[in-house]
C-alpha cells in the first residue's frame, strides 16, 4: 500500500495542517515537513513502484529514477528554504498554498503516467494562482486571473494531447517521444506554456512580480522547472526545442535590459535561464540532459536567492522600481552580499554553481559540433551577466543614493539567504560531488585553465561594457509591450467595440419593437374596439413589459461581455 | 561626488578612481593570461588572442543596442495597462 503513496502527499498533509495549527507548531510544521519529504524522496527506488487500474488505464503514482529524485530533491530543498524565508511574514494561506504548490511539483517528479502527471500539474496551476493573489493588490488580482486563464488554457491543451496519445497509442506511459503528430504537438505545447516559451512568455513577467515578497520566492522555483523535467522525460532530443530555447534566452535578456521593476528583471531572467535548459533538451545527448537537469537544480537555488534579496528590499522599503531604489548597501550589507552571490551564480562565474552547470550545456553543443548554438549561448552568457549579474545588484544596492536607510533582513530571511548562498558556492567549488546526483555518468571537468580564462574574459568584459554603456541604460518609468498586448489591449478593445455595437443594436431594436408594438396595439384596438387610436394611449402595462424584458436581456449580454473583457 | 568624509567610502571619487584602475588591471590580466594558458578552441576562432574578451564586449554592445532599438516600439508609460485598474 505504501508504495502507492507519493512523497508529495507529505506536503499535502502539511498544507492542510498549516491552516489548523498556530504559532510555534505551525512554524515547526513548515520547516520539518520539507525535511521529511526530502527523506521520503530518497527512499524512492528506481522504476515503477506499483500500478493500479483506473478506468482501464494503468496508473503509476510513483516511479523513481535519478532524474526524478534530483528534481524532487531541489523542490523539497526549496520548500524548506522558502518556508524558512516566509514563515514569520507570509499569511497562513500563502504558506499553505506554497506547500500544496511544492507538493504538486514533487508529485509531477514521481508521476509514472500522464494522468497522474496531469493531476499534479493542475494542482500546481491552482495553488500558484492563489500565491499570485496573495500579493493582495488590485494589480495582483488581475494578474492572477490572467495567470490562471493562461495555465488553465495550457492545461486544456495538455489534456487534449494526453487524451490523443492515450487513444491512439493505448499507452499513458511517460516515455520519450518526438512532436510528430497532433497529439504529441498538443502535449509539447501544453508543457511549453508552463515553461514560458514563446509566444506566451509574457505570463511569467506579468504574474510573478505582482505576488508578495515571499510569494515570488516560491513562484520562481516550481512551475517552469517542472516543465523542464517534463520536457526531459517526454521530448529529449526534439530538435525544435534548440531554437525555442535560444529564442527564450535572447528574449529574456532584451526584456530584462529594458525593465525598470527589480523583480520583473528577475522574472525575465527566469525565461532566459529556462531557455538554456530547453535548448539543452533539444540537443538531447546525455551531456546535454545532464546539463539541463543540473542547470535547473542550480538555477532554482540562485534564482530563489535573488528573489529573496529583492523580497527583503521590498519588505523593508515597499519599493520595487530601480528608479526608486539605490544605495541600499549602506544599511543592508548581508542582503547585498547574498544578492551579489546569486548574481554571480546566475552569470556562471567560476566557483559558483552556474559555472559548473551552464558549461555542461555549452559542452553538449560543442560535442555535437553545433557552432552557432555554442556561440549564441556564449553571447547569452555575457548577456546574463549584463542584465542579471550586474544590472540587478547595481540598480538596487548601488547606483545613486536613494536616501533610504532600511534595516537589513530579519533573522529568518537572512538565514534562508545564507543557506542558499552557501549552496551556490558549495556546488561551484565541489562540482564532482554535485555531478554524482545527475541522471547520467559525467565525464566532464569544468575547471580547466582554458575554460576559466575564457569565461573570465567573456564575463569581465561584459562588465566593462555595462559600465561604459551605463548612459544608454538609464532607467525610465516604463514597461515594455509583449505579446500579451494582443489579449490585454487589442482583443479586449475589439470586444468592447463589439459590446458597444450590440448595445446600440439593442437600443435600435428596442425602439423599433416599441414602435411596432404601438402599431400592433392600435391595430388590435381597432379590431376589438377596446382602445381608441390616440397617441397618448401608450401606457398600457401589457405592452410595456416586453421592451423591458429585452432591455434586461441586452444588459445581461453587455454585463457578461464586460466581465469577460475586464478579466482578460 | 565630493570627498566628503561623511559619505560612504564606496562612493568617494578617490575610491571610484581606484576601482576603475584595479578593474582595468584585472581585465588586462585576464587577457594576458592567454599568453600562459593554452586556450582550447572548439571551432577555430575561439582560440584567437583575446577572442572571448572582444566577443563578450561586442555581444553586450549588440544586445544593448538591439534593446534600445526595440524600445522605440515597445516602451510605454508604466501605467499603460493600469488605467482601467484604478477605477476598481
Amino acid at each position: 500500500m505504501t508504495e502507492l503513496l507519493s512523497p508529495a502527499l507529505i506536503l499535502v498533509v502539511s498544507a492542510l495542517l498549516t491552516g489548523i495549527l498556530r504559532g510555534h507548531w505551525r512554524a515547526a510544521l513548515i520547516l520539518l515537513a520539507p525535511i521529511v519529504t526530502l527523506w521520503a524522496v530518497w527512499q524512492v527506488p528506481d522504476g515503477v513502484m506499483a500500478t493500479v487500474s483506473f478506468l482501464g488505464y494503468e496508473i503509476e503514482p510513483v516511479e523513481g529514477s535519478a532524474l526524478r529524485r534530483l528534481f524532487a530533491t531541489i523542490f523539497a530543498i526549496m520548500a524548506f528554504a522558502g518556508g524558512l524565508y516566509a514563515f514569520r511574514h507570509a499569511r497562513w494561506y500563502e504558506l499553505a498554498a506554497a506547500q500544496a504548490y511544492a507538493a504538486g511539483a514533487i508529485g509531477v517528479c514521481f508521476a509514472g503516467d500522464l494522468i497522474t502527471m496531469f493531476i499534479y500539474w493542475e494542482m500546481m496551476a491552482l495553488f500558484s494562482t492563489i500565491i499570485v493573489w496573495c500579493g493582495g493588490t488590485p494589480a495582483a488580482r488581475a494578474a492572477g486571473i490572467r495567470y490562471a486563464i493562461m495555465h488553465l488554457l495550457g492545461g486544456i491543451i495538455l489534456k487534449v494531447g494526453i487524451e490523443g496519445v492515450a487513444v491512439h497509442t493505448g499507452s499513458i506511459n511517460i516515455q520519450p517521444m518526438l512532436a510528430s503528430n497532433f497529439d504529441t504537438w498538443m502535449l509539447l505545447i501544453g508543457i511549453l506554456i508552463n515553461a514560458a516559451a514563446p509566444p506566451v512568455s509574457a505570463w511569467l513577467a506579468d504574474a510573478y512580480p505582482e505576488s508578495s515578497p515571499t510569494g515570488s520566492v516560491f513562484l520562481s522555483a516550481f512551475t517552469t522547472k517542472t516543465a523542464v523535467l517534463a520536457l526531459i522525460l517526454l521530448f529529449p532530443g526534439e530538435p525544435i526545442l534548440i531554437w525555442i530555447g535560444l529564442y527564450m534566452v535572447m528574449y529574456g535578456i532584451i526584456y530584462a535590459l529594458l525593465e525598470n521593476d527589480a523583480r520583473r528583471i528577475l522574472a525575465y531572467s527566469i525565461v532566459n535561464q529556462v531557455g538554456f535548459m530547453v535548448c539543452a533538451i533539444g540537443i538531447g545527448t546525455q551531456t546535454a540532459l545532464n546539463g539541463a537537469a543540473g542547470h535547473a537544480f542550480a538555477h532554482i537555488i540562485y534564482k530563489a536567492l535573488l528573489f529573496m534579496s529583492a523580497g527583503v528590499v521590498i519588505y523593508r522599503t515597499g519599493k520595487t522600481k530601480c528608479t526608486d531604489l539605490g544605495g541600499l548597501y549602506r544599511t543592508m550589507p548581508l542582503t547585498t552580499i547574498c544578492g551579489i552571490i546569486g548574481a554571480l551564480a546566475i552569470s556562471g562565474f567560476p566557483l559558483t554553481s552556474g559555472f559548473v552547470t551552464k558549461t555542461l550545456v555549452s559542452q553538449a553543443a560543442v560535442d555535437q559540433s553545433l557552432m552557432l548554438v555554442y556561440f549564441l549561448l556564449a553571447a547569452a552568457s555575457a548577456g546574463v551577466f549584463l542584465h542579471a549579474g550586474i544590472k540587478f545588484p547595481w540598480f538596487v544596492f548601488f547606483q545613486r543614493d536613494s536616501g533610504m536607510r532600511p534595516k537589513d533582513a530579519p533573522w529568518n530571511m537572512a538565514a534562508a539567504m545564507v543557506f542558499l548562498s552557501l549552496l551556490c558556492i558549495l556546488i561551484g567549488v565541489f562540482p564532482t560531488l554535485f555531478y554524482q546526483l545527475l541522471p547520467y555518468p559525467v565525464d566532464y571537468q569544468p575547471y580547466t585553465a582554458g575554460k576559466v580564462v575564457f569565461y573570465l574574459q567573456l564575463l569581465l568584459f561584459s562588465g566593462l561594457a555595462f559600465f561604459l554603456l551605463l548612459p544608454l541604460m538609464r532607467r525610465t518609468r516604463t514597461i515594455s509591450l509583449d505579446t500579451d498586448w494582443i489579449w490585454r489591449v487589442a482583443l479586449s478593445g475589439a470586444a468592447n467595440k463589439l459590446a458597444k455595437l450590440f448595445s446600440d443594436l439593442g437600443i435600435r431594436i428596442e425602439a423599433q419593437s416599441s414602435a411596432r408594438l404601438i402599431r400592433l396595439r392600435d391595430y388590435t384596438g381597432q379590431f376589438f374596439g377596446t382602445h381608441s387610436k390616440h397617441k397618448d394611449s401608450q401606457d398600457g402595462h401589457p405592452f410595456r413589459s416586453q421592451p423591458i424584458g429585452q432591455t434586461a436581456l441586452w444588459i445581461a449580454v453587455l454585463l457578461s461581455a464586460y466581465v469577460l473583457v475586464y478579466y482578460l | 561626488m565630493s570627498d566628503s568624509p561623511n559619505e560612504s567610502w564606496l562612493v568617494r571619487a578617490s575610491t571610484i578612481r581606484l576601482l576603475w584602475r584595479v578593474s582595468i588591471v584585472v581585465l588586462a590580466l585576464t587577457v594576458l593570461a592567454q599568453l600562459v594558458v593554452k586556450m582550447k578552441g572548439y571551432f577555430g576562432i575561439d582560440e584567437w588572442f583575446a577572442f572571448a574578451a572582444i566577443f563578450g564586449f561586442l555581444a553586450c554592445l549588440a544586445m544593448v543596442l538591439v534593446a534600445k532599438f526595440l524600445a522605440i516600439f515597445l516602451k510605454r508609460d508604466e501605467n499603460y495597462y493600469n488605467d482601467g485598474l484604478d477605477d476598481d
